[in-house]
Protein backbone atom coordinates (compact mmCIF):
# COMPACT_ATOMS: atom_id res chain seq x y z
CA UNK A 1 0.00 0.00 0.00
CA UNK A 2 1.13 3.53 -0.68
CA UNK A 3 3.44 2.45 -3.46
CA UNK A 4 5.67 5.17 -4.91
CA UNK A 5 7.75 3.42 -7.53
CA UNK A 6 7.63 0.40 -9.83
CA UNK A 7 10.97 -0.95 -11.08
CA UNK A 8 10.96 -3.24 -14.10
CA UNK A 9 13.76 -5.41 -15.47
CA UNK A 10 13.69 -6.87 -18.97
CA UNK A 11 16.22 -8.37 -21.34
CA UNK A 12 15.80 -10.39 -24.55
CA UNK A 13 12.22 -10.04 -25.79
CA UNK A 14 11.70 -6.98 -23.61
CA UNK A 15 10.65 -4.55 -26.27
CA UNK A 16 7.40 -6.36 -27.11
CA UNK A 17 6.69 -7.17 -23.48
CA UNK A 18 7.29 -3.60 -22.35
CA UNK A 19 5.10 -2.19 -25.07
CA UNK A 20 2.24 -4.41 -23.96
CA UNK A 21 2.75 -3.58 -20.30
CA UNK A 22 3.37 0.16 -20.53
CA UNK A 23 0.61 0.89 -23.04
CA UNK A 24 -1.95 -0.01 -20.38
CA UNK A 25 -0.72 2.64 -17.92
CA UNK A 26 -2.63 5.93 -17.76
CA UNK A 27 -1.06 9.33 -18.44
CA UNK A 28 -1.71 10.44 -14.85
CA UNK A 29 -0.36 7.25 -13.28
CA UNK A 30 0.26 7.95 -9.62
CA UNK A 31 3.65 6.26 -9.31
CA UNK A 32 6.95 6.51 -11.16
CA UNK A 33 8.06 3.57 -13.31
CA UNK A 34 11.77 2.90 -13.76
CA UNK A 35 12.96 0.39 -16.34
CA UNK A 36 16.20 -1.38 -17.06
CA UNK A 37 16.06 -2.99 -20.50
CA UNK A 38 19.30 -4.64 -21.57
CA UNK A 39 20.41 -3.03 -24.81
CA UNK A 40 23.56 -2.87 -26.85
CA UNK A 41 26.00 -0.32 -25.40
CA UNK A 42 26.06 1.48 -28.74
CA UNK A 43 22.31 1.64 -29.23
CA UNK A 44 20.83 5.10 -29.63
CA UNK A 45 17.82 4.16 -27.59
CA UNK A 46 15.23 4.54 -30.30
CA UNK A 47 13.21 2.26 -28.03
CA UNK A 48 12.39 5.11 -25.67
CA UNK A 49 11.10 7.15 -28.59
CA UNK A 50 9.12 4.20 -29.92
CA UNK A 51 7.48 3.48 -26.57
CA UNK A 52 6.76 7.14 -25.94
CA UNK A 53 5.01 7.31 -29.31
CA UNK A 54 2.97 4.21 -28.56
CA UNK A 55 2.03 4.69 -24.90
CA UNK A 56 -0.21 7.22 -23.18
CA UNK A 57 2.17 7.64 -20.26
CA UNK A 58 5.30 9.77 -20.75
CA UNK A 59 8.36 7.63 -21.52
CA UNK A 60 11.84 9.14 -21.29
CA UNK A 61 15.49 8.33 -20.64
CA UNK A 62 16.58 8.96 -17.05
CA UNK A 63 18.90 11.96 -16.74
CA UNK A 64 21.73 12.19 -14.29
CA UNK A 65 20.53 13.87 -11.02
CA UNK A 66 16.96 14.03 -12.33
CA UNK A 67 14.24 14.11 -9.71
CA UNK A 68 11.93 11.08 -9.87
CA UNK A 69 8.36 12.23 -10.49
CA UNK A 70 5.24 10.07 -10.69
CA UNK A 71 3.47 9.75 -14.03
CA UNK A 72 6.74 9.10 -15.86
CA UNK A 73 8.42 5.98 -17.19
CA UNK A 74 12.21 6.33 -16.98
CA UNK A 75 14.63 4.13 -18.92
CA UNK A 76 18.24 3.54 -17.94
CA UNK A 77 20.51 4.96 -20.68
CA UNK A 78 22.52 2.41 -22.70
CA UNK A 79 26.00 1.67 -21.32
CA UNK A 80 25.34 3.23 -17.89
CA UNK A 81 24.15 1.76 -14.64
CA UNK A 82 21.14 3.52 -13.15
CA UNK A 83 21.02 4.03 -9.37
CA UNK A 84 18.54 5.71 -7.03
CA UNK A 85 19.78 8.17 -4.42
CA UNK A 86 18.24 8.83 -1.00
CA UNK A 87 16.80 12.14 -2.17
CA UNK A 88 14.85 10.32 -4.91
CA UNK A 89 17.08 11.39 -7.75
CA UNK A 90 18.91 9.30 -10.34
CA UNK A 91 22.61 8.79 -10.53
CA UNK A 92 24.55 7.09 -13.31
CA UNK A 93 27.80 5.16 -13.26
CA UNK A 94 30.05 3.49 -15.82
CA UNK A 95 31.17 0.79 -13.38
CA UNK A 96 31.98 -2.67 -14.72
CA UNK A 97 29.06 -4.56 -16.25
CA UNK A 98 27.23 -6.57 -13.60
CA UNK A 99 25.85 -9.96 -14.67
CA UNK A 100 27.43 -9.07 -18.03
CA UNK A 101 25.02 -6.17 -18.26
CA UNK A 102 25.29 -2.40 -18.15
CA UNK A 103 22.74 -1.18 -17.23
CA UNK A 104 22.14 -4.02 -14.78
CA UNK A 105 18.75 -4.76 -13.26
CA UNK A 106 20.23 -5.79 -9.89
CA UNK A 107 21.96 -2.42 -9.51
CA UNK A 108 18.70 -0.53 -10.03
CA UNK A 109 16.59 -2.89 -7.91
CA UNK A 110 19.01 -2.99 -4.97
CA UNK A 111 19.48 0.77 -4.74
CA UNK A 112 15.75 1.37 -5.22
CA UNK A 113 14.87 -1.03 -2.42
CA UNK A 114 17.01 0.90 0.06
CA UNK A 115 15.23 4.14 -0.77
CA UNK A 116 11.62 2.96 -1.18
CA UNK A 117 11.56 -0.24 0.95
CA UNK A 118 7.90 -1.28 1.27
CA UNK A 119 6.74 1.40 -1.16
CA UNK A 120 8.43 -0.37 -4.05
CA UNK A 121 7.14 -2.88 -6.61
CA UNK A 122 9.66 -4.99 -8.54
CA UNK A 123 8.80 -6.70 -11.83
CA UNK A 124 10.93 -9.19 -13.78
CA UNK A 125 10.01 -9.82 -17.41
CA UNK A 126 11.38 -11.91 -20.28
CA UNK A 127 15.12 -12.40 -20.67
CA UNK A 128 17.91 -14.87 -21.35
CA UNK A 129 20.19 -14.33 -18.35
CA UNK A 130 20.20 -14.17 -14.55
CA UNK A 131 20.16 -10.44 -13.95
CA UNK A 132 17.51 -9.12 -11.57
CA UNK A 133 17.09 -12.10 -9.26
CA UNK A 134 19.30 -10.71 -6.49
CA UNK A 135 17.64 -7.33 -6.76
CA UNK A 136 14.18 -8.84 -6.58
CA UNK A 137 15.24 -10.82 -3.55
CA UNK A 138 16.29 -7.61 -1.83
CA UNK A 139 13.01 -5.88 -2.73
CA UNK A 140 11.17 -8.75 -1.09
CA UNK A 141 13.42 -8.69 1.97
CA UNK A 142 12.86 -4.95 2.34
CA UNK A 143 9.09 -5.35 2.32
CA UNK A 144 8.35 -4.47 -1.30
CA UNK A 145 5.99 -6.27 -3.66
CA UNK A 146 7.47 -8.73 -6.16
CA UNK A 147 6.02 -9.78 -9.50
CA UNK A 148 7.47 -12.09 -12.13
CA UNK A 149 6.17 -12.72 -15.63
CA UNK A 150 4.90 -16.27 -15.98
CA UNK A 151 7.73 -17.91 -17.97
CA UNK A 152 5.13 -19.66 -20.12
CA UNK A 153 4.17 -16.27 -21.53
CA UNK A 154 7.80 -15.08 -21.87
CA UNK A 155 9.64 -14.95 -25.17
CA UNK A 156 12.79 -15.94 -23.22
CA UNK A 157 12.20 -17.91 -20.05
CA UNK A 158 15.56 -17.93 -18.27
CA UNK A 159 15.30 -14.61 -16.46
CA UNK A 160 11.80 -15.04 -15.03
CA UNK A 161 12.53 -18.69 -14.19
CA UNK A 162 15.69 -17.77 -12.29
CA UNK A 163 13.83 -15.04 -10.44
CA UNK A 164 11.09 -17.48 -9.44
CA UNK A 165 13.72 -19.89 -8.12
CA UNK A 166 15.50 -17.19 -6.14
CA UNK A 167 12.51 -15.42 -4.64
CA UNK A 168 9.21 -16.51 -3.14
CA UNK A 169 7.39 -13.94 -5.25
CA UNK A 170 4.06 -12.35 -4.44
CA UNK A 171 2.63 -12.68 -7.95
CA UNK A 172 3.44 -14.75 -11.01
CA UNK A 173 1.35 -13.28 -13.80
CA UNK A 174 0.91 -13.79 -17.54
CA UNK A 175 2.35 -10.88 -19.51
CA UNK A 176 -0.99 -9.53 -20.72
CA UNK A 177 -2.24 -9.18 -17.14
CA UNK A 178 0.72 -7.38 -15.56
CA UNK A 179 -0.10 -3.89 -16.86
CA UNK A 180 -3.75 -3.97 -15.82
CA UNK A 181 -2.82 -5.54 -12.49
CA UNK A 182 -0.41 -2.70 -11.75
CA UNK A 183 -2.95 -0.12 -12.87
CA UNK A 184 -5.58 -1.59 -10.58
CA UNK A 185 -3.16 -1.88 -7.70
CA UNK A 186 -2.16 1.79 -7.92
CA UNK A 187 -5.48 3.36 -8.89
CA UNK A 188 -7.29 1.22 -6.30
CA UNK A 189 -5.33 2.73 -3.43
CA UNK A 190 -5.70 6.34 -4.53
CA UNK B 1 6.02 -0.07 7.69
CA UNK B 2 8.93 -1.86 9.31
CA UNK B 3 10.65 0.50 11.78
CA UNK B 4 13.42 -2.03 12.46
CA UNK B 5 14.41 -2.11 8.81
CA UNK B 6 14.28 1.66 8.38
CA UNK B 7 16.54 2.30 11.34
CA UNK B 8 18.85 -0.44 10.11
CA UNK B 9 19.24 1.34 6.76
CA UNK B 10 19.66 4.65 8.57
CA UNK B 11 22.37 3.26 10.84
CA UNK B 12 24.18 1.75 7.89
CA UNK B 13 24.14 5.11 6.10
CA UNK B 14 25.50 6.84 9.20
CA UNK B 15 28.35 4.34 9.41
CA UNK B 16 29.15 4.85 5.73
CA UNK B 17 29.35 8.60 6.37
CA UNK B 18 31.69 7.99 9.31
CA UNK B 19 33.88 5.74 7.19
CA UNK B 20 34.19 8.44 4.51
CA UNK B 21 34.98 10.99 7.20
CA UNK B 22 37.69 8.70 8.56
CA UNK B 23 39.18 8.23 5.08
CA UNK B 24 39.35 12.00 4.70
CA UNK B 25 40.86 12.61 8.14
CA UNK B 26 43.41 9.84 7.88
CA UNK B 27 44.40 9.85 4.20
CA UNK B 28 43.10 13.14 2.77
CA UNK B 29 40.94 11.57 0.04
CA UNK B 30 37.55 13.20 0.08
CA UNK B 31 34.61 11.03 -1.00
CA UNK B 32 32.12 12.81 1.22
CA UNK B 33 30.50 14.60 -1.71
CA UNK B 34 30.33 11.63 -4.04
CA UNK B 35 26.92 10.26 -5.02
CA UNK B 36 26.08 8.03 -2.11
CA UNK B 37 24.31 5.10 -3.78
CA UNK B 38 27.43 4.24 -5.76
CA UNK B 39 29.84 4.73 -2.85
CA UNK B 40 27.71 2.60 -0.57
CA UNK B 41 27.52 -0.20 -3.13
CA UNK B 42 31.27 -0.24 -3.56
CA UNK B 43 31.93 -0.21 0.18
CA UNK B 44 29.35 -2.91 0.91
CA UNK B 45 30.82 -5.11 -1.85
CA UNK B 46 34.23 -4.91 -0.18
CA UNK B 47 32.57 -5.45 3.22
CA UNK B 48 30.98 -8.69 2.02
CA UNK B 49 34.12 -9.89 0.23
CA UNK B 50 36.26 -9.46 3.35
CA UNK B 51 33.62 -10.96 5.63
CA UNK B 52 33.56 -8.10 8.12
CA UNK B 53 31.15 -8.37 11.03
CA UNK B 54 30.46 -4.64 11.22
CA UNK B 55 31.28 -1.42 9.41
CA UNK B 56 33.07 -0.30 12.58
CA UNK B 57 35.46 -3.23 12.16
CA UNK B 58 36.02 -2.24 8.55
CA UNK B 59 36.70 1.35 9.59
CA UNK B 60 39.21 0.23 12.19
CA UNK B 61 41.14 -1.84 9.68
CA UNK B 62 41.04 0.97 7.13
CA UNK B 63 42.58 3.41 9.64
CA UNK B 64 45.27 1.10 10.98
CA UNK B 65 46.21 -0.82 7.84
CA UNK B 66 47.33 1.33 4.96
CA UNK B 67 47.42 -1.59 2.53
CA UNK B 68 43.74 -2.21 3.16
CA UNK B 69 43.03 1.45 2.52
CA UNK B 70 44.72 1.08 -0.88
CA UNK B 71 42.32 -1.73 -1.71
CA UNK B 72 39.39 0.43 -0.68
CA UNK B 73 40.77 3.35 -2.68
CA UNK B 74 40.77 1.21 -5.80
CA UNK B 75 37.21 0.15 -5.07
CA UNK B 76 36.17 3.78 -4.87
CA UNK B 77 37.97 4.99 -7.96
CA UNK B 78 36.61 4.62 -11.45
CA UNK B 79 38.59 1.91 -13.18
CA UNK B 80 36.44 1.45 -16.23
CA UNK B 81 37.20 3.12 -19.54
CA UNK B 82 37.78 2.18 -23.17
CA UNK B 83 39.56 3.46 -26.27
CA UNK B 84 37.51 5.82 -28.40
CA UNK B 85 34.53 5.44 -26.06
CA UNK B 86 31.54 7.02 -27.86
CA UNK B 87 33.09 7.16 -31.34
CA UNK B 88 30.80 10.06 -32.35
CA UNK B 89 32.49 12.15 -29.67
CA UNK B 90 35.96 11.57 -31.14
CA UNK B 91 34.63 12.18 -34.63
CA UNK B 92 33.27 15.51 -33.47
CA UNK B 93 36.57 16.50 -31.84
CA UNK B 94 38.41 15.49 -35.02
CA UNK B 95 36.11 17.38 -37.35
CA UNK B 96 35.04 20.40 -35.34
CA UNK B 97 37.57 21.09 -32.61
CA UNK B 98 40.95 20.05 -34.02
CA UNK B 99 40.71 22.52 -36.94
CA UNK B 100 40.43 25.30 -34.34
CA UNK B 101 43.26 23.92 -32.23
CA UNK B 102 45.40 23.86 -35.38
CA UNK B 103 45.40 27.65 -35.40
CA UNK B 104 47.32 27.70 -32.08
CA UNK B 105 51.13 27.57 -32.00
CA UNK B 106 51.12 25.40 -28.89
CA UNK B 107 48.29 23.36 -27.35
CA UNK B 108 47.83 22.23 -23.77
CA UNK B 109 45.35 19.42 -23.13
CA UNK B 110 44.31 18.12 -19.73
CA UNK B 111 42.72 14.68 -19.31
CA UNK B 112 41.26 14.93 -15.83
CA UNK B 113 40.40 11.62 -14.17
CA UNK B 114 42.14 9.65 -16.92
CA UNK B 115 41.90 6.32 -15.07
CA UNK B 116 43.90 3.63 -16.90
CA UNK B 117 44.58 5.93 -19.84
CA UNK B 118 42.70 4.41 -22.79
CA UNK B 119 41.08 7.71 -23.71
CA UNK B 120 44.39 9.57 -23.41
CA UNK B 121 45.98 7.28 -25.97
CA UNK B 122 42.90 7.64 -28.16
CA UNK B 123 43.37 11.40 -28.14
CA UNK B 124 47.11 11.05 -28.81
CA UNK B 125 46.41 8.84 -31.84
CA UNK B 126 43.93 11.35 -33.21
CA UNK B 127 46.29 14.29 -32.68
CA UNK B 128 49.05 12.41 -34.49
CA UNK B 129 46.82 11.62 -37.44
CA UNK B 130 45.79 15.25 -37.66
CA UNK B 131 49.43 16.37 -37.59
CA UNK B 132 49.03 18.24 -34.35
CA UNK B 133 50.71 15.99 -31.83
CA UNK B 134 54.15 17.59 -31.92
CA UNK B 135 52.68 20.91 -30.84
CA UNK B 136 50.78 19.41 -27.90
CA UNK B 137 51.42 18.93 -24.25
CA UNK B 138 49.00 16.46 -22.69
CA UNK B 139 48.55 16.28 -18.93
CA UNK B 140 46.85 13.05 -17.85
CA UNK B 141 45.85 13.00 -14.21
CA UNK B 142 44.11 10.74 -11.74
CA UNK B 143 44.03 10.51 -7.95
CA UNK B 144 44.75 6.80 -7.88
CA UNK B 145 48.42 5.89 -8.39
CA UNK B 146 47.57 2.32 -9.25
CA UNK B 147 45.43 3.19 -12.26
CA UNK B 148 47.89 5.94 -13.18
CA UNK B 149 50.69 3.38 -13.33
CA UNK B 150 48.57 1.31 -15.72
CA UNK B 151 48.08 4.40 -17.84
CA UNK B 152 51.85 5.01 -17.88
CA UNK B 153 52.51 1.38 -18.83
CA UNK B 154 49.94 1.57 -21.63
CA UNK B 155 49.42 -2.20 -21.60
CA UNK B 156 45.89 -3.42 -22.21
CA UNK B 157 44.19 -6.82 -22.54
CA UNK B 158 44.08 -8.05 -26.12
CA UNK B 159 40.49 -9.23 -25.72
CA UNK B 160 39.15 -5.67 -25.79
CA UNK B 161 41.01 -4.64 -28.94
CA UNK B 162 38.34 -5.81 -31.35
CA UNK B 163 35.83 -3.39 -29.77
CA UNK B 164 38.43 -0.64 -29.73
CA UNK B 165 39.14 -1.22 -33.41
CA UNK B 166 35.56 -0.75 -34.42
CA UNK B 167 35.33 2.33 -32.17
CA UNK B 168 38.44 3.70 -33.87
CA UNK B 169 37.06 3.13 -37.36
CA UNK B 170 33.74 4.67 -36.44
CA UNK B 171 35.48 7.69 -34.96
CA UNK B 172 36.97 8.50 -38.36
CA UNK B 173 40.39 6.91 -37.86
CA UNK B 174 42.60 7.25 -40.95
CA UNK B 175 44.56 4.01 -40.69
CA UNK B 176 44.36 0.90 -38.52
CA UNK B 177 44.46 0.86 -34.75
CA UNK B 178 47.01 -1.95 -35.07
CA UNK B 179 49.53 0.67 -36.27
CA UNK B 180 49.65 2.05 -32.74
CA UNK B 181 50.36 -0.99 -30.60
CA UNK B 182 52.37 -4.19 -30.43
CA UNK B 183 50.56 -7.36 -29.44
CA UNK B 184 52.31 -9.93 -27.30
CA UNK B 185 50.69 -12.91 -25.61
CA UNK B 186 47.32 -11.72 -24.35
CA UNK B 187 48.21 -8.04 -24.18
CA UNK B 188 48.94 -5.05 -26.35
CA UNK B 189 51.41 -2.31 -25.51
CA UNK B 190 50.82 1.16 -26.89
CA UNK B 191 53.51 2.64 -29.11
CA UNK B 192 56.10 4.59 -27.11
CA UNK B 193 55.90 7.50 -29.55
CA UNK B 194 52.35 8.15 -28.31
CA UNK B 195 53.71 8.88 -24.85
CA UNK B 196 56.28 11.51 -25.86
CA UNK B 197 54.02 14.47 -25.18
CA UNK B 198 52.04 12.99 -22.31
CA UNK B 199 52.83 13.83 -18.70
CA UNK B 200 51.09 11.51 -16.25
CA UNK B 201 50.58 13.00 -12.80
CA UNK B 202 48.65 12.48 -9.60
CA UNK B 203 45.98 15.11 -9.19
CA UNK B 204 42.78 15.03 -7.15
CA UNK B 205 39.92 17.04 -8.61
CA UNK B 206 38.27 17.34 -5.23
CA UNK B 207 41.19 18.52 -3.14
CA UNK B 208 43.87 19.85 -5.54
CA UNK B 209 43.92 23.14 -7.40
CA UNK B 210 44.01 24.69 -10.85
CA UNK B 211 46.09 23.78 -13.87
CA UNK B 212 47.11 26.86 -15.87
CA UNK B 213 46.09 28.08 -19.34
CA UNK B 214 44.71 24.87 -20.74
CA UNK B 215 43.27 24.82 -24.28
CA UNK B 216 41.16 21.69 -23.88
CA UNK B 217 40.02 19.76 -20.83
CA UNK B 218 38.70 16.23 -21.31
CA UNK B 219 36.88 14.87 -18.27
CA UNK B 220 34.41 12.20 -19.27
CA UNK B 221 32.20 10.21 -16.92
CA UNK B 222 33.81 11.57 -13.78
CA UNK B 223 31.27 14.23 -12.80
CA UNK B 224 28.43 11.68 -12.75
CA UNK B 225 29.99 10.31 -9.56
CA UNK B 226 29.75 13.68 -7.77
CA UNK B 227 26.91 15.46 -5.98
CA UNK B 228 25.75 18.79 -7.38
CA UNK B 229 27.83 21.00 -5.03
CA UNK B 230 30.97 19.03 -5.89
CA UNK B 231 30.15 19.19 -9.61
CA UNK B 232 29.91 22.97 -9.25
CA UNK B 233 33.25 23.11 -7.50
CA UNK B 234 34.98 21.03 -10.17
CA UNK B 235 33.42 22.94 -13.08
CA UNK B 236 34.70 26.13 -11.43
CA UNK B 237 38.15 24.53 -11.27
CA UNK B 238 37.91 23.73 -14.99
CA UNK B 239 36.69 27.20 -15.83
CA UNK B 240 39.64 28.71 -13.93
CA UNK B 241 42.08 26.37 -15.67
CA UNK B 242 40.91 27.03 -19.22
CA UNK B 243 42.09 29.93 -21.34
CA UNK B 244 39.35 32.02 -22.97
CA UNK B 245 37.83 30.00 -25.82
CA UNK B 246 39.14 26.80 -24.23
CA UNK B 247 37.22 23.57 -24.76
CA UNK B 248 35.62 21.43 -22.07
CA UNK B 249 34.60 17.90 -23.09
CA UNK B 250 32.36 15.90 -20.76
CA UNK B 251 30.75 12.44 -20.81
CA UNK B 252 27.65 11.80 -22.90
CA UNK B 253 25.29 12.07 -19.91
CA UNK B 254 26.97 15.01 -18.20
CA UNK B 255 25.79 18.56 -18.42
CA UNK B 256 26.49 22.12 -17.33
CA UNK B 257 22.83 23.15 -17.19
CA UNK B 258 22.50 23.00 -13.44
CA UNK B 259 25.95 24.33 -12.55
CA UNK B 260 26.57 27.82 -11.26
CA UNK B 261 29.57 28.11 -13.57
CA UNK B 262 27.52 26.84 -16.50
CA UNK B 263 27.13 30.46 -17.63
CA UNK B 264 30.91 30.64 -18.26
CA UNK B 265 30.44 28.21 -21.14
CA UNK B 266 28.62 27.94 -24.44
CA UNK B 267 27.61 24.66 -26.07
CA UNK B 268 29.58 23.59 -29.14
CA UNK B 269 28.33 20.00 -29.46
CA UNK B 270 25.08 19.24 -27.67
CA UNK B 271 25.05 15.47 -28.17
CA UNK B 272 28.83 15.24 -27.83
CA UNK B 273 28.80 17.36 -24.65
CA UNK B 274 31.51 19.70 -25.85
CA UNK B 275 31.55 23.23 -24.43
CA UNK B 276 33.60 26.36 -25.00
CA UNK B 277 34.63 28.82 -22.31
CA UNK B 278 33.34 32.24 -23.31
CA UNK B 279 35.83 34.94 -24.28
CA UNK B 280 34.91 37.74 -21.89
Amino acid sequence: MGYKVIVIGASAGGMTALRMLLSVLPVDFNVAVIVVQHVSPRSEHYMVQYLNDNCAINVKEADEKEKIVCGNVYFAPPNYHLLIEDDETFSLTIDEPYNYARPSIDTLFETASEVYTHQLIGVILTGANHDGSQGLKKIKAYGGLTIVQDPQTAEFTEMPTTALQAVDVDYRLPLEEIGSFLKQLIEGVR
Amino acid sequence: MNPGLLSCIENENIEIQLLLEAIFLKYGYDFRDYSQAHIKRRIMNRYKQEGFKSLAEMQHRMIYEQSFFQVLLSDLSINVTEMFRDPYFYKFIRQEIIPVLKTYPFIKIWHAGCSTGEEVYSMAIMLKEEGLYERCQIFATDFNDRVLQKAIDGIYPLKYIRDYMSNYQESGGHYSLADYYTAKYESVIMDASLKEKIVFANHNLVTDSVFGEINMIVCRNVLIYFTNPLQDQVIKLFSDSLCPGGILALGSKENLTFCECGADFETVGDKEKVFRKKYY
